[in-house]
């Protein structure tokens, strides 16, 4: 039955009938920080006081002939608060509250464009008119983010007017359980969370699960550093994991659903709030969702704050009010999980994905990416790159064409564009790195794998030739050492020897030996440990050492850092030949280490030195080496 | 549980039973894999990571954690498998206070021992152990912090099976530690003292609190005259501190011992488990014929005793108010013993050896107390037991038998076997059937297993029924418990030991991890019963001796006074309710609970909601709104209402609002 969806979309229509024209600001988290609260608030108050339109505009635009709405995330972070017209298809960025004024007075009155409020392309330094011009977008195939950015997402009938829930009314009133899994299954759909499993199977092992009551959970814990590709999608098209839920629900027969979102995401958590209680005051969930007779409860839950919930054995028991620690498996959830009933877990990234498969059909989303891993993926961009933000791309995209175009290039140490990166780390804490070797390799779940990476949740930190990869792993090592729950003890102990380990080489103290040990404690961990935290955190050490093993053995043998980032290991030095003892650097030197007599060498007492390097940002003559 | 075939572990061909883990069938057949967190009785854990075991195909799992399959061909000792093992070790240590040399545990210790078969010759890691405060708050356990390997044994233990849940993990990461909750001491928190995470801990992180020095100073002390009660269930278990058989009687050789090291007099613990099956058996059949209260529990298990003051105030008119044997030996020789020996009271001193931890809190409980001290002035386990011999350098294989001191060292077969669990079941039976059929064996019982560690027992005499029911592991308690609260309960008589298997498997016996040893200390414990010159309690002449010269009648007012006593609701929160709107004397009450648990699952919503709608529908004088503390029931049944005494869960306000409804009706009908 279409009428529900039909009432939605209409009531839509018709509130919308008179807009002529629509301001969308993006509200994702980033813009929002820059700003974009007070852009809202300010073209509000402008329409309002200063146009003929002004008792047009109603809170919610009922009527109105000039929509503003918040989006969420658009994806181009680096350049936010960005604003949108439509339908003039103009993309405003770094937009301040100053600048709205000349916007409603040139754009919205008289449709011309701002020209200074444009994105400049530095590489070609042409104005670019709206997202199909700029080259961040141009390169992206926006599939699970297509109306992230573009939508209220607090409107149910937006989401519904752009075809939103016909997936859903199609799986529940005219397919079978077993259908839809095996849609997903041909459509070749892999989970999104890290692991790449194929979720039809994952589905359909949970159908044939005889069981009371199952669960679906959505699991919106997203914890790796740098990571906000499943926060976007709750924030920006909540409305898509709800459906993409719905459709899973009935693949295997579950009736009650649980979204667990990153209690540190109170938008989403927000946002999803608002979008389960209009489906169902809809009637799209509920105890006759989409008058097809099939039940389907759904609630959100906030995490429990500690990373490790995002691994599905540990969210559960958080979901059930225990501590969030993992258990073993087998019995896998799909067995026997929450409740001790059988329940799927999926990423909010695969649910979003999941109505966009029914919509164009498996064969046709098979032919997007590659033939073992079809679709797009999300990545958060981020680190020493022009353009960081959130970006869709399909698999087998390489990473030279992620960052160079999509990116925008490397970032050098003194901020200039065109540096080539040293190392591209993917999959946060649990994956690997990437140096230029791989620029050419099409990204996929299984080429990744084959080098000892993973998709991962899909953070992509870029990093520059200035950066030290032993303080790159030691980061990453201490990210997981803190999140360890402290239940094995291969992880607990484990992970805090291997950070141990290296701190003695980025401080200097180590031997041989200790990257041996490491090395063997590292496979230790990584066959040992309990839960996929442990199991994965070792990832950045082993292929660190695998990749960058000469700059291991520079700070473990020559005691240098050749990034010159590890501070114990600078032995700063004065160059006699360049030196013209000016006494600059005696005098700014805090604890007294520099001696010398004027116009002649200078000296620094390696004894006293502190290695802060203030000499050398006094010397004028570069004459202070090594800090 | 059917997988039928084979599988291959080293390459040897074994049969799947009904094992539910491939580390299950390599110990049947002999092949140790060490472990320190698998428990057979308790829930698979898989943090140590110590059973790795390398399948064919599948790699290295823990197996504890992996089904066995037909098929399958298993290592269990590849060099991979043994080294990560060794790191594993290695990183345990590494985080410990390895100072074995002062650690009771020590001998015992899991720790300790792999440390040897795995031939650990050096830590690669760095020592990250930071000290941490001792806890002695507990007189029953010292909880070390230092020990502790976080293998969660303990506190998976007293929560499976014990359902207290007095310690549970805090933090997280290497900060991860096992406390108290909030962090309490352990003797101010809901702790039974039963010290079963004392036995299950793999190392010393809990022990038993030791008294041996007391007991030692009040040796030494010429002014003082000292003796000592043993408790049944030590007889049949010391021997395995000497590295004697398990099930070896030792009777004689105790009582040798505690007079070598210098008691003045050794008694036996079982001549008031006699005492008791007189008293416990006439107030069993005094409540059959007046009929209440009924069931009747057990009371000489102080660790269920505590709990059932603790979750179960409402049942404790229920529980016999005889004291334990230990506390009834107690009283009866600061009665009758200085007397005998011709000292002044405050000279005696009466010392317990005991199987169990909760004695040495029971011992200090005020109402044991008189004008002369403690009824008991300590109480030492096996185990301390067994160290002071050592420490006596006394041979403890070597030494004759010696017969207990008269008058309290005369038993019966039924006072013996009080320490296994049936056995005061057993021993009250026996009486009952000699009261009631004159012949102590007059009955016919039939057993039925209802669950691990609850039997139910069906005894008739003449033509009269008994239905009694004895469980161990006060999880079991509590089902019968909360049975007994929802009407569905039938049994007269409710044994409940705190320790599987009763007194045989208390945390102060030697330390053992397999219940085939607790078995056989069982066993043995109805050896002595069936060899027993007299084995019902009716037939100990020594006690009728007490009887006539200063215990009185069973039953009246001097035996009451040295033989029962009193017990106190320990409930944490009582159950009073804050007026919070309505008229206080309005006809329908609703209680809406603002405990934490409810809270959160939305309390205060309901309140504020019933609250304006009680005015809306001025149904003010009619209903009065109360805010209630914890019905304890939380969990997924948040949040409870209570309206005129019913209890709903998972309450929203239509629940509420349907329910006034009729209530109101019925209430106005009534008028």
């Amino acid at each position: 039955m279409t009428g529900i969806l039909e009432q939605i979309a209409a009531d839509y229509t018709t509130r919308t009938a008179k807009q002529t024209k629509r301001i969308i600001v993006c509200a994702g988290t980033g813009c929002m920080a820059n700003g974009a609260a007070a852009i809202i608030r300010e073209l509000k108050l402008q329409l309002t006081v200063k146009t003929v339109e002004a008792q047009l505009i109603a809170d919610r635009h009922d009527n109105a002939t000039i929509g503003i709405d918040g989006s969420g995330c658009q994806g181009f972070c680096q350049m936010g608060p960005l604003v949108d017209i439509e339908p003039l298809g103009i993309m405003y960025v770094r937009v301040q509250p100053e600048d709205v004024e000349e916007i409603i007075e040139t754009t919205i009155k008289k449709g011309q464009v701002i020209e200074r409020l444009l994105y400049v392309d530095p590489a070609t330094g042409n104005r670019c008119r709206g997202k199909n011009d700029i080259p961040f977008y141009r390169k992206q195939h926006r599939l699970t983010l297509e109306l992230c950015g573009r939508i209220n997402p607090e409107d149910i009938g937006e989401y519904v007017a752009r075809g939103g829930y016909v997936s859903a009314n199609n799986c529940l009133n005219h397919m079978t359980p077993d259908r839809i899994g095996s849609t997903v299954l041909d459509a070749g759909l892999r989970g999104r969370g890290g692991g790449g499993f194929p979720t039809g199977k994952k589905w359909q092992l949970a159908l044939v699960e005889k069981a009371d009551q199952k669960y679906v959970i959505c699991n919106g814990d997203e914890g790796d550093p740098g990571a906000f590709m499943d926060r976007s999608v709750m924030e920006g098209n909540p409305h898509s994991v709800v459906e993409g839920m719905l459709i899973a629900a009935k693949a295997i027969g579950a009736h009650a659903g649980f979204v667990y979102v990153r209690a540190e995401y109170p938008l989403a958590v927000q946002r999803m709030r608002r979008a389960v209680s209009d489906a169902h005051r809809h009637g799209i969930i509920g105890p006759d969702a989409l008058g097809s007779g099939y039940t389907f409860t759904l609630e959100v839950m906030e995490g429990a704050g500690a990373f490790v919930c995002g691994e599905e054995t540990a969210l559960m028991a958080s979901v059930m009010g225990h501590r969030g620690m993992p258990t073993p498996k087998p019995p896998f959830p799909s067995q026997r999980g929450l409740r001790n009933s059988p329940t799927i877990i999926n990423n909010v990234e695969t649910f979003a994905t999941v109505p966009v498969i029914f919509r164009m059909g498996a064969t046709e989303f098979r032919k997007i990416g590659t033939k073992d891993s079809p679709g797009t993926k999300t990545f958060a961009l981020t680190g020493h790159v022009a353009n960081t933000g959130l970006i869709e791309v399909p698999f087998g995209t390489t990473l030279g064409e992620i960052v160079n175009d999509i990116g925008g290039g490397v970032i050098d140490p003194e901020g200039k564009r065109s540096g080539e990166f040293k190392v591209v780390q993917i999959g946060g804490p649990s994956g690997g790195c990437l140096t230029r070797e791989h620029c050419n390799l099409p990204l996929d779940f299984d080429s990744l794998k084959s080098i000892g990476a993973m998709v991962g949740s899909g953070g992509l930190v870029v990093m520059h030739t200035g950066t030290c990869i032993v303080q790159v792993a030691r980061y990453f090592m201490q990210f997981t050492q803190n999140e360890s729950c402290g239940k094995c003890v291969p992880c607990r102990e484990g992970t805090r020897q291997m950070l141990l380990m290296l701190d003695d080489i980025a401080e200097g103290r180590a031997t041989m030996e200790t990257l041996d040990e490491l090395e063997r404690l590292a496979r230790a961990v990584r066959t040992a440990s309990l839960c996929g935290l442990g199991k994965t955190a070792p990832n950045p050490v082993l292929s660190t050492i695998r990749t960058f093993r000469d700059e291991y053995l520079a700070h473990v043998v020559d005691k240098k850092c050749p990034a010159g980032e590890c501070k114990a290991l600078r032995r700063p030095e004065i160059d006699t030949d360049r030196c013209i003892g000016c006494g600059a650097c005696l005098r700014a030197c805090p604890v007294g280490a520099i001696t010398g007599t004027r116009k002649l060498p200078h000296l620094i007492d390696a004894g006293k030195c502190i290695k802060c390097g203030a000499c050398a940002a006094k010397c004028k003559f570069n004459a202070i080496i090594g800090v | 549980m059917n997988n039928p075939g084979t599988l291959r572990i080293n390459n040897r061909e074994l049969l799947i039973g009904n094992e539910c883990n491939i580390l299950e069938i390599a110990r049947k057949a002999g092949i140790e894999i060490p472990t320190f967190c698998y428990h057979s009785e308790l829930s698979v854990y898989g943090a140590c990571r110590m059973c790795l075991v390398e399948i064919e195909g599948r790699g290295i799992v823990t197996s504890c954690s992996t089904p066995p399959e037909a098929g399958m061909t298993i290592w269990t000792n590849t060099r991979e498998v043994r080294e990560i093992r060794k790191i594993n070790l290695e990183l345990l240590l590494a985080n410990h206070e390895r100072e074995c040399t002062t650690c009771l545990k020590s001998g015992a210790c899991t720790l300790q021992n792999l440390s040897r078969t795995m031939r650990l010759e050096q830590i690669r890691y760095k020592p990250t152990h930071q000290p941490k405060p001792i806890d002695f708050s507990s007189l029953s356990l010292v909880r070390n912090p230092n020990k502790c390997v976080l293998c969660g044994d303990c506190v998976r233990f007293c929560d499976e099976i014990q359902s207290v849940g007095a310690i549970d993990f805090a933090n997280r990461g290497m900060h991860a530690e096992v406390v108290p909750a909030f962090n309490r001491p352990l003797g101010e928190v809901e702790c039974v003292d039963c010290g079963q995470c004392s036995r299950v801990c793999p190392t010393g992180a809990i022990v038993p609190r030791q008294e041996i020095d007391t007991v030692m100073a009040m040796l030494d002390d010429c002014t003082l005259t000292t003796v000592v009660q043993v408790a049944p269930a030590i007889r049949v278990a010391l021997g395995e501190y000497f590295d004697l058989p398990a099930g070896t009687i030792t009777t004689g050789k105790i009582v040798s011992a505690l007079r070598t090291i210098g008691f003045d007099a050794v008694y036996d613990t079982s001549f008031t488990a006699d005492l008791t099956v007189i008293e416990e058996g006439t107030e069993l059949l005094g409540r059959l014929d007046t009929g209440n209260p009924l069931p009747l529990f057990t009371s000489c298990c102080p660790a269920w005793v505590k709990f059932a003051e603790q979750y179960h105030p409402e049942l404790l008119d229920n529980l016999s108010s005889c004291r334990s044997p230990q506390q009834m030996f107690g009283s009866l020789a600061k009665k009758m013993l200085p007397e005998q020996f011709g000292i002044a009271p405050s000279t005696l001193r009466v010392i317990s050896l005991m199987p169990c931890t909760a004695k040495k809190t029971e011992a200090r409980r005020p109402e044991f107390t008189g004008e002369n001290g403690p009824d008991i002035d300590a109480v030492i386990t096996s185990q301390e037991f067994g160290r002071m011999i050592e420490a006596a350098g006394i041979r403890f294989a070597d030494l004759p038998d010696a017969p207990f001191d008269r008058p309290f060292g005369m038993a019966s077969g039924a006072g013996v076997i009080f320490g296994a669990s049936g056995g005061v079941t057993e021993a009250v039976v026996r009486f009952a059937a000699s009261r009631l059929a004159d012949d102590a064996f007059a009955f016919e019982l039939s057993e039925r297993e209802v669950d691990r560690g609850i039997r139910e027992l069906e005894v008739s005499f003449n033509n009269r029924k008994l239905r009694v029911a004895v469980v161990y592991g006060l999880r079991n308690a509590r089902t019968l418990c909360n049975s007994i609260a929802e009407g569905k309960c039938d049994y007269q008589v409710i044994e409940v030991m705190a320790c599987p298997g009763g007194c045989i498997n208390g945390a102060g016996q030697p330390v053992t991890y397999d219940f085939d040893v607790i078995r056989k200390r069982g066993r043995s414990l109805y050896e002595i019963d069936q060899k027993a010159p007299i084995r019902t309690s009716v037939d100990n002449t020594e006690l009728f001796a007490a009887y006539e010269r200063v215990i009185g009648p069973a039953g009246e007012t001097v035996a009451h006074e040295l033989l029962h006593t009193s017990y106190t609701g320990r409930k944490r929160i009582h159950d009073t309710s804050l007026h919070l709107h309505g008229e206080a004397a309005a006809k329908t009450t609703v209680e809406v609970c603002v405990g934490t648990n409810c809270c959160l699952h939305g309390a205060h919503d309901l309140l504020r909601e019933l609250v304006a709608y009680v005015d809306k529908s001025e149904l003010k004088e009619q209903i009065e709104v109360k805010a209630a503390f914890c019905f304890e029931q939380c969990g997924e049944n948040s949040p409870l209402v209570r309206i005129n005494g019913t209890l709903l869960s998972k309450c929203t306000f239509d629940d509420i609002r349907r329910r006034l409804a009729t209530t109101v009706a019925d209430q106005a009908a009534i008028q």
